[in-house]
């Protein structure tokens, strides 16, 4: 924090927010529940495993192709426990409102929350409000916090990819950083882009039908597939290879993609998860991802090799290899 | 930073076109192309279309590529 | 996708590949000039499967890099003033200036916004009468005639309150004097794809009649920076120095004349300081006088006194391919992406910021 301010890129998901967490709220708030830094905490409590996360949104525009910053809300934090296994249960709200709002707008986005939370089949279950002055914050800004229960047995973390372990994901990416970025930039698509915001704990539920050994999950939103799997190569000590030609990228989205100079691997996703499990298993996952609506695109894009721990690597449809780091600096503003 | 695809003119409103490329739309200014018309392809750079798409000539780009890799075979 | 796919198939970039492997004899330093095409180079891998015989330069090609301290403490200090809105390229929000940078202005309250075009900079001003809209416009003979369209958009739409920071360069010129004072020995040029788009393959001439050095005008893909390549290798082997382009479906032997008509109306050739390299003469451009009522420096009165560079900072040396950003003693240290302390590693195209993105961290 050279110059001693907050700047964007520091909410951007990227390497600024990664040294927000690790030199700013780490050392003061230092325990060693948070000290794994996973996107939920697991705690025990009177023999019963938890899983508590929260998470804020801000998203402008409120309303877009696909989705609203209500079901945002939701599925962020829906996500972000099932990422753990754990079986989503009862979440919290708090609004912050500007003086001014339309109660038209709040309606719309309350009734999506809930419509979301019942087909997530999770309650909110407490919540609070505050209203701010105008000018003071930007429409509204909702948390959400919420807790799951962990099965037995269920044992995943980003420190658990192991060399030879498949990479998998559920579908197209970028689709919901290019459908937002989209109406803020002017662009517009002959066929409709809509938000992939969806709620993955159905998802996630299957793909344990096969097998609980799956070794890590993880939902790639701000920062994308590359901020995601350079977090887990570097939790896990690993190595991972993409295989570039095995992206699943929709073709308005690249296109979107070369017009604005962005890396769809960059573009954030609110609907996507990354699994990583043992070969033996993948293709059967693979398999029973595509029998659920959320999984009809999944795909294995890479793999884990012991070779250079900590970095990704992708091969490139040409044949070169290069490296994909993290996201640094703000790529999409404000979309989660 | 050059934006290296060349986008398709859909329309044109008193020399603002609208352009698609992979499905995608939005407007350019054609104040450095006047003569570009509608189904033409255009470069695109910071908003403006700055130079028509020559088809022939990127045929001939193609077949050129194919001389090379023929001459490598025999 | 038309026009794309092709030039993305892996099979015929294998193809070219082995054709560039089974003619290449001689070790050539090949530049590219411009910086898509470093970030294209890097993007697919590209250093990586030529023969370790051919080693691929980058050069000055990266707008944002070449712009002096000077120009950035300008925008700086203009967008300081009340009612000022300054509007410029996402890449120089990072860019550091002596003291300060456009992304830390704006976060202690400047009005400083990213647009990607200057006809959004115009649509401010014409949106927003009371306020002051400066255009911070860098870059190459792409961009200028771009902004000078926009000096005469706003002539025609009566927009007084529009006005620009120019701090735009010329490329040919920039290459005689890289040729001139060539410490590394160049042996081809990658040109420019877009900028050839609007001036043609005449300016170039002189680098092959002059100094006896191919130069191939390439597009953007895999395939185009391939075949280009082959091009240069081949001219090379036969012992040729001729201007050739490759990227002939966006580059006519003429350019285009229209586009540098209406640059030349606006501006006129002046000399130009490039960041690290000190002034090159006949490579900048200035509002000609009758359009000086947009030059946003004299307009605010603007003096800038006392740019400093930093002191470590060999973003000149990395411009003019004299060393690679690895033989920088602040690459990957104090000189992070999220830390810039040159422009090299601010912008996308920067050469250091792509070695960076890459992974290219030590040799």
């Amino acid at each position: 924090m050279a110059d001693n301010r907050i700047l964007l890129a520091h909410g951007s998901g990227g390497k600024l927010s990664h040294e927000l967490v690790k030199e700013f709220f780490l050392p003061v708030f230092d325990n060693p529940i948070l000290n794994r830094l996973d996107d939920r905490a697991e705690v025990e409590v009177a023999g019963v495993k938890l899983a508590y996360t929260t998470d804020s949104f801000v998203v402008n525009p409120l309303f877009f192709e696909g989705g609203d910053i209500g079901k945002l809300a939701v599925c962020g934090t829906v996500n972000d426990l099932a990422m753990g296994g754990a079986e989503p249960l009862f979440l919290s709200v708090g609004f912050i409102i500007e003086e001014g709002f339309s109660l038209d707008m709040l309606r719309d986005i309350v009734t999506s929350m809930k419509k979301t939370a019942d087909e997530a089949g999770v309650k909110i279950v407490c919540g609070d409000t505050k209203v701010v002055e105008k000018g003071s914050a930007d429409q509204i800004f909702i948390n959400t916090s919420g807790i799951g229960a962990v099965p037995e047995g269920v044992c995943i973390s980003g420190d658990l990819a192991k060399p030879g372990d498949k990479v998998i994901i559920n579908g197209f990416i970028g689709d919901h950083g290019i459908a937002v970025m989209a109406k803020r930039q002017g662009l517009s698509f002959k066929d409709r882009i809509a938000s992939d915001c969806a709620p993955l704990n159905g998802l996630v539920k299957k793909m344990m039908e096969v097998s609980k050994d799956i070794h890590v999950l993880r939902d790639p939103t701000r920062g994308g597939v590359a901020t995601t799997l350079n977090e887990i190569a570097a939790q896990s000590s690993v190595g991972i290879v993409l295989n570039e030609s095995a992206l699943p990228v929709r073709e308005e989205v690249q296109a979107a993609c070369e017009i604005l100079g962005f890396d769809p691997l960059y573009v954030a996703n609110e609907g996507k998860l990354l699994a990583l499990v043992p070969a033996e298993i993948a293709d059967r996952v693979v398999d029973a991802m595509k029998h659920h609506p959320y999984g009809r695109e999944a795909a294995i894009i890479g793999e884990i090799t012991a070779d250079h721990p900590g970095k990704v690597v992708l091969a490139t449809g040409i044949g070169g290899r290069r490296i994909v780091d993290m996201l640094v600096g703000e790529q999409l503003p404000r979309i989660c | 930073m050059c934006l290296a695809v060349p986008t398709k003119i859909i329309s044109i409103d008193d020399n603002i076109a609208q352009v698609e490329f992979g499905g995608v739309l939005r407007t350019v200014s054609l104040d450095l192309v006047p003569e570009a018309k509608i189904d033409d392809y255009v470069l695109v750079h910071a908003g403006f279309a700055i130079q028509i798409v020559d088809e022939e000539e990127a045929l001939k780009t193609l077949e050129m590529f194919r001389e090379i890799i023929e001459h490598e075979v025999s | 996708m038309k026009f794309l796919k092709e030039y993305r198939d892996s099979g015929l970039a294998r193809d070219i590949l082995a054709e560039i492997i089974s003619i290449s004899k001689r070790r050539v330093k090949l530049m590219e000039v411009c910086g898509t095409h470093t970030v294209a180079i890097f993007r697919h891998g590209i250093r990586e499967i030529l023969p370790k015989n051919i080693s691929l330069i980058s050069g000055p090609g990266c707008p944002v890099c070449v712009t002096p301290n000077k120009h950035i403490d300008e925008a700086i200090e203009i967008s300081r003033r009340p009612g000022v809105v300054l509007a410029t390229f996402g890449d120089m929000m990072k860019v550091p200036g002596s003291a300060s940078s456009l992304e830390a202005e704006k976060a202690a309250g400047a009005d400083i916004r990213v647009v990607y075009s200057t006809m959004e900079a115009l649509d401010i001003a014409s949106r927003n009468p009371e306020q002051e809209v400066v255009f911070f416009g860098i870059g190459f003979e792409t961009t200028s005639p771009t902004i000078a369209a926009a000096v005469l958009r706003a002539e025609k739409e009566n927009l007084p309150n529009f006005s620009i920071v120019g701090a735009q360069k010329l490329i040919p010129e920039a290459m005689r004097a890289l040729l001139a004072g060539d410490e590394i020995g160049i042996s081809g040029f990658i040109c420019p794809g877009h900028v050839s788009a609007i001036i043609g393959v005449k300016p170039y001439e002189f680098i092959a009649r002059e100094f006896g050095i191919p130069a191939v005008v390439t597009g953007f893909e895999p395939v185009d920076i391939l075949q280009g390549i082959y091009m240069l290798v081949k001219q090379i082997e036969e012992g040729a120095a001729k201007v050739e382009v490759q990227y002939n479906r966006g580059v006519p032997p003429e350019g285009n004349p229209h586009a540098t008509a209406i640059l030349y109306q606006v501006f006129e050739v002046t000399d130009a300081l490039w960041r690290g390299i000190g002034t090159i003469p006949g490579t900048g451009l200035k509002l000609r006088e009758e359009y000086s009522r947009y030059n946003a420096v004299t307009k605010f009165g603007i003096e800038i006194t006392g740019e400093r560079e930093h002191p470590g900072c060999k973003c000149g040396e990395v411009l003019k391919g004299m060393i690679t950003p690895l033989e920088c003693g602040l690459y990957s240290k104090a000189c992070r992406p999220e830390h810039p302390v040159g422009p090299c590693m601010v912008s996308v195209e920067g050469t250091c910021a792509a070695y960076y993105k890459y992974g290219k961290r030590s040799d």
